[in-house]
């Protein structure tokens, strides 16, 4: 049995809370357990911020629909936006091992998502913008 | 996410709960913010209210740790941090970089 519901968000740092609810009740219906539905949010709001930063370029200048089918494999949340492609071949790894000093975060939002989910995949589609998909399964024998 | 500060004789006890995110962060480094600009660079922070911390939080967390160790003059103890929030540390390669207390009066007592 599959079901499938999409939200549309303003691109704002403010929606993320009320994406994160959103998503979090996919995770359940979905019976993921506690570490899956944390993935889950983690993933999410990173991805939702790189949207807002990188392919809008800044809070209000477009939406985030947020898409989760819930089936018997587990989550599926497809985001997608309007703004600029994303080349995530383009975001260098990030350092886990620098001194204090040389330590920073860039690079660490997709570092999660790619670590948290089984499956992280980026489209763009001219003209229509960019879509990441990104699966949680359930653990085996939930 | 609501801050609350107690300031100690030798150190700052901060408290943050809810959700440390893109929305939130930037009134959590203006917490910290307000203790190093009063030349006070040992602090505490009582993560055991916070439920959730992005990227976005870490940041702020890195910032703060590198102000305060800078020439030595104090630094930042995480105290009471729940588990799915030092899993995230973990991830990051954050563990290292910090001091951890199970209690955060035990911190602010040995500074």
């Amino acid at each position: 049995m599959e079901t499938s519901q999409t939200l549309t968000f303003p691109g704002r740092y403010d929606s993320l809370a009320v994406i994160s609810e959103f998503v979090t009740s996919a995770a359940e219906a979905a019976n993921l357990d506690e570490h899956g539905i944390y993935a889950v949010q983690m993933a999410v709001d990173e991805a939702c911020c790189n949207i807002i930063e990188h392919a809008y370029g800044g809070e209000g200048r477009g939406d985030v629909e947020c898409s989760c089918r819930v089936n018997d494999e587990g989550l599926t949340v497809t985001l997608r936006d309007r703004g600029r492609p994303f080349d995530p071949s383009g975001v260098p790894e990030p350092d886990l091992q620098a001194d204090l000093e040389d330590r920073d975060v860039g690079g660490l939002g997709l570092y999660f998502m790619r670590k948290l989910m089984d499956e992280v995949r980026f489209e763009f589609m001219p003209g229509a913008g960019n879509a990441l998909t990104m699966v949680k399964r359930k653990e085996a024998g939930s | 996410m609501e801050v609350t500060i107690k300031q100690f004789k030798r150190c700052d006890l901060v408290k943050a709960t809810g959700r440390i995110d893109s929305n939130t962060a930037p009134k959590l480094a203006e917490a910290f913010d307000g203790i190093t600009k009063a030349d006070r660079f040992r602090i505490v922070f009582d993560v055991s209210g916070v439920d959730f911390i992005s990227s976005a939080g870490l940041r702020v967390l890195i910032n703060v740790q590198k102000t305060c160790k800078r020439w030595n003059r104090g630094e930042l103890v995480l105290a009471s941090v729940p588990q799915r929030i030092h899993e995230t540390l973990d991830l990051a390669g954050f563990v290292p970089l910090f001091k951890f207390a199970d209690e955060p009066l035990e911190a602010v007592g040995s500074f």
